[in-house]
C-alpha cells in the first residue's frame, strides 16, 4: 500500500517538469527503439542459419547432399567429407541420454507435481537449480573421473556376463570406459533439470478441478494421475522431451570428454563415437589449409542447426499453446 | 464382497508401489548432484592452493612447474561480465517491450518462439558462427569476440528469465499507472523495472553464471593466453577452457591442477546460484504482492 502512495507521489512530482509533448515524443522513440531491438532474436536466427549456409556453400556445392550425409569415410586430407559416422554418433549418444534420463525425470516431475509436499518441492526445486547451473565442463570431468571408470569396471564386466553374447548393441567392443554409455550417462544427468522442469510446469497447467472430480469418486491419486491427468498432458511431456533430446543434440564439451571421438559408425551403447559438435570444437579454427574442411566443418554445424531448430520449434509451439491455457 | 475387497487392496498396492519408485527416482535425481559435487570435491581439493588462484602460469607450468590459472579467472570474470553488460543492454528492452507494449498478443509470442528458440541453439553453433563472422571481418581471436559469443549464448536466457518474472506483475499496478497519465515508456521504466527489480537480477546472475561455465562459445572466439588482457583486442584464457586443456594434459600434476580448477570453477557457479536465490528473497520485500 505504501509503495503506491510513493508511485502516485512520484508521478504527481514528475508532471510538473518534462510537457506532455515531449513526453509523449519521449514515448515514441522508445516505443521504435524498444521496437526495434525485439526484432533482433528473429533477426539473429535467420542471420545466424544463412551465415552458417553461405559459409557452407563450397561443400554444398561441390558434393551432393546424400554424399555428405551419408558418406561414410572421413577423410578431409583426401576431399572425402562422409558425416555418416558423426550424424550416427550424435543420435546414438542422444538416444542413450534421453533414454537413460526419460523414466526418473518422468516420475520425478510426476512426484513434484502431484504428491510432494510444498517442503520437499522447496528443497528440490534449488537442487535442480544447482544441476542445471553446473557448467559442462564440470561434468565433463565428473564423467572423466567418475562415470568412465564406472562403465569400465562395473557396466562393462556386468554386460559381459549377461547381455553382450545374446544382444550386439550390448556387446563389449573395447576396453576402455570411454565411449556412447558414458557419454549418455553424463547427457542424461545434464538434461535431467530441463526435462523435470518443463514436465512440471505441464502438470501445473491441469485444473485442480478435474482431480477433485476424479478423487471424488474414489479413485486413488494414482489412479486420477493415470487416467484423467496423465492423458491432459501426454503433448506437453512429448514436447518436454524433444527439447531435452535437442539440448543434448547440441551438448559439446561434456560429450567430448568422455565419449571417445573415433570416427567410426557405432554398433554398440560401449563403442566410441565422434558426435558432431565434438567434431567441430575439436578441429575447427586449425585447419584452414586443407581446402573445403572449414565449410565442411561449417556444414556440420549446419546440419546440427537444422535439426535443433526443427525439434525447438515443434516443442516449443506445443508448451506454449499449454501453458497458455493457464 | 471379497472380489470388491482385493480389488480396493491392489489399487493401493499399485498407489504404494508408484509413490515409492518415484521417490525413488527423485532421490536418483537429485543424488547425481551429491555425486557430482562429491567427485569435484575429493578429487580437485588436494591440488587446490593459494597459488593456483593468485599466480598466472609461470614458465613450465604445463609441465607441473609453478604457477596458477589467475589468467584463466580474471579472463573468465571478463569475458561473462563483458557478455553479461552487453545482454542486458539488449535484454531489458526486450523483456520491458514484451511487457509494456506487447503484452500477451500474438507478436509477444512469436518474440518468445524466438527467444526459446535461440536458447536451445548449442553454444558450439554461436561458436562457430561467431568465428566464421570474425574470418569475414578479419578479426582475431579476442576477448571482445569472447564477450560478443557470450552474449549471443545468454542474451535468451536472460530475456525469458526476466519476462517469466515481469508477465508476472500484478495488471493494476500497471493499469494504475496509466490511469495517472503516464506514457507506456514512463510505466515501462519507472514502475515495470522497480516492481521486477528482484526478477531482473535473478535473470541476470542466471546469465552469467551461465556465461562463466560456457566453454564451446569461447572456444574459436577468445582464444587462450597465459597473460591477463589489458585491452579488448588481446586474446584471453577462460576457465572452463583451463579446465579442459588441463584435463588433456600427459603430466599428472597439470592434470590434477585441471581438476582444482573445475573446483574452482563449480564453487564460482554455485555461489552466483546460490546469491542470485538469496539476493531475490531479499529484494521481494520491496514489491508491491
Amino acid at each position: 500500500m505504501n509503495e503506491i502512495e510513493l508511485t502516485q507521489v512520484k508521478v504527481e512530482g514528475r508532471l510538473s517538469r518534462p510537457s506532455t509533448p515531449s513526453r509523449t515524443r519521449t514515448d515514441r522513440t522508445a516505443r521504435r527503439a524498444f521496437f526495434v531491438i525485439t526484432l533482433l532474436p528473429i533477426l539473429l536466427i535467420l542471420i545466424i542459419t544463412i551465415a552458417l549456409f553461405v559459409r557452407a556453400m563450397p561443400i554444398l556445392s561441390a558434393y551432393s547432399l546424400t554424399d555428405l550425409l551419408f558418406g561414410e569415410v572421413w577423410r578431409p586430407n583426401n576431399g572425402q567429407f562422409g558425416f555418416r559416422p558423426f550424424i550416427l554418433g550424435t543420435l546414438w549418444v542422444t538416444a542413450v541420454g534421453v533414454f537413460l534420463a526419460v523414466p526418473p525425470c518422468l516420475l520425478a516431475s510426476i512426484y513434484l507435481a502431484e504428491y510432494a509436499h510444498a517442503r520437499t518441492r522447496a528443497i528440490a526445486k534449488p537442487i535442480l537449480d544447482l544441476l542445471a547451473a553446473i557448467p559442462p565442463v564440470v561434468y565433463g570431468v565428473w564423467g572423466l573421473l567418475a562415470i568412465v571408470p564406472f562403465v569400465d569396471d562395473v557396466l562393462a564386466p556386468l554386460s559381459e556376463r549377461w547381455l553382450g553374447s545374446t544382444i550386439p548393441i550390448f556387446s563389449v567392443t573395447q576396453p576402455t570406459g570411454f565411449g556412447i554409455l558414458a557419454g549418455g550417462i553424463v547427457l542424461a544427468v545434464m538434461i535431467s533439470p530441463l526435462i523435470i522442469s518443463v514436465i512440471f510446469e505441464v502438470f501445473a497447467t491441469v485444473p485442480n478441478d478435474l482431480r477433485y472430480a476424479s478423487l471424488g469418486l474414489g479413485t486413488t491419486q494414482w489412479q486420477t494421475i493415470r487416467t484423467v491427468v496423465l492423458p491432459q498432458v501426454t503433448p506437453g511431456i512429448i514436447a518436454a522431451i524433444v527439447l531435452g533430446a535437442s539440448r543434448a543434440l547440441g551438448e559439446t564439451i561434456a560429450v567430448l570428454m568422455v565419449v571417445g571421438n573415433v570416427p567410426k559408425t557405432p554398433t554398440s551403447v560401449f563403442d566410441t563415437a565422434y558426435p558432431l559438435p565434438a567434431l567441430i570444437a575439436n578441429n575447427y579454427g586449425e585447419m584452414m589449409s586443407i581446402p573445403l574442411y572449414d565449410a565442411a566443418l561449417l556444414g556440420a554445424a549446419l546440419v546440427l542447426l537444422v535439426v535443433i531448430l526443427i525439434f525447438n520449434i515443434l516443442s516449443t509451439l506445443v508448451l506454449q499453446r499449454f501453458l497458455r491455457r493457464k | 464382497m471379497s472380489i470388491k475387497k482385493k480389488h480396493f487392496e491392489r489399487r493401493h498396492l499399485v498407489e504404494f508401489l508408484m509413490k515409492t519408485i518415484m521417490r525413488i527416482a527423485l532421490v536418483i535425481v537429485a543424488g547425481a548432484l551429491g555425486l557430482i559435487l562429491w567427485t569435484i570435491i575429493t578429487r580437485g581439493l588436494p591440488s587446490l592452493s593459494w597459488s593456483m588462484v593468485t599466480q598466472i602460469p609461470k614458465g613450465g607450468y604445463y609441465m607441473g612447474k609453478e604457477g596458477g590459472i589467475l589468467n584463466a579467472i580474471i579472463g573468465s570474470a571478463y569475458l561473462a561480465s563483458g557478455g553479461t553488460l552487453l545482454a542486458i543492454l539488449l535484454s531489458l528492452p526486450i523483456a520491458l517491450y514484451l511487457k509494456a507494449y506487447l503484452g500477451d498478443s500474438k507478436w509477444g509470442d512469436y518474440v518468445r518462439l524466438a527467444l526459446d528458440v535461440l536458447w536451445g541453439i548449442p553454444s558450439i553453433v554461436y561458436g562457430a558462427f561467431g568465428f566464421a563472422l570474425m574470418i569475414m571481418l578479419g578479426m582475431r581471436a579476442s576477448l571482445l569476440a569472447g564477450i560478443i559469443a557470450l552474449a549471443l549464448v545468454t542474451l535468451p536466457i536472460m530475456t525469458r528469465a526476466m519476462d517469466e518474472v515481469i508477465r508476472r506483475m500484478p495488471v493494476d499496478l500497471e493499469h494504475a499507472a496509466l490511469a495517472l497519465g503516464s506514457t507506456k515508456f514512463e510505466v515501462a521504466i519507472q514502475v515495470v523495472t522497480r516492481q521486477m527489480l528482484p526478477g531482473i537480477i535473478t535473470g541476470i546472475l542466471l546469465a552469467f553464471g551461465r556465461g562463466i561455465g560456457d566453454a564451446a562459445s569461447v572456444l574459436f572466439t577468445a582464444g587462450y593466453t597465459d597473460r591477463i588482457p589489458t585491452s579488448l583486442m588481446n586474446p584471453t584464457a577462460s576457465l572452463p577452457l583451463a579446465v579442459f586443456f588441463q584435463l588433456g594434459s600427459p603430466y599428472p600434476e597439470v592434470r590434477e591442477r585441471g581438476y582444482a580448477a573445475a573446483l574452482i570453477l563449480t564453487i564460482i557457479v554455485l555461489i552466483v546460484s546460490l546469491g542470485s536465490r538469496l539476493l531475490a528473497s531479499r529484494l521481494n520485500k520491496y514489491t508491491v504482492k
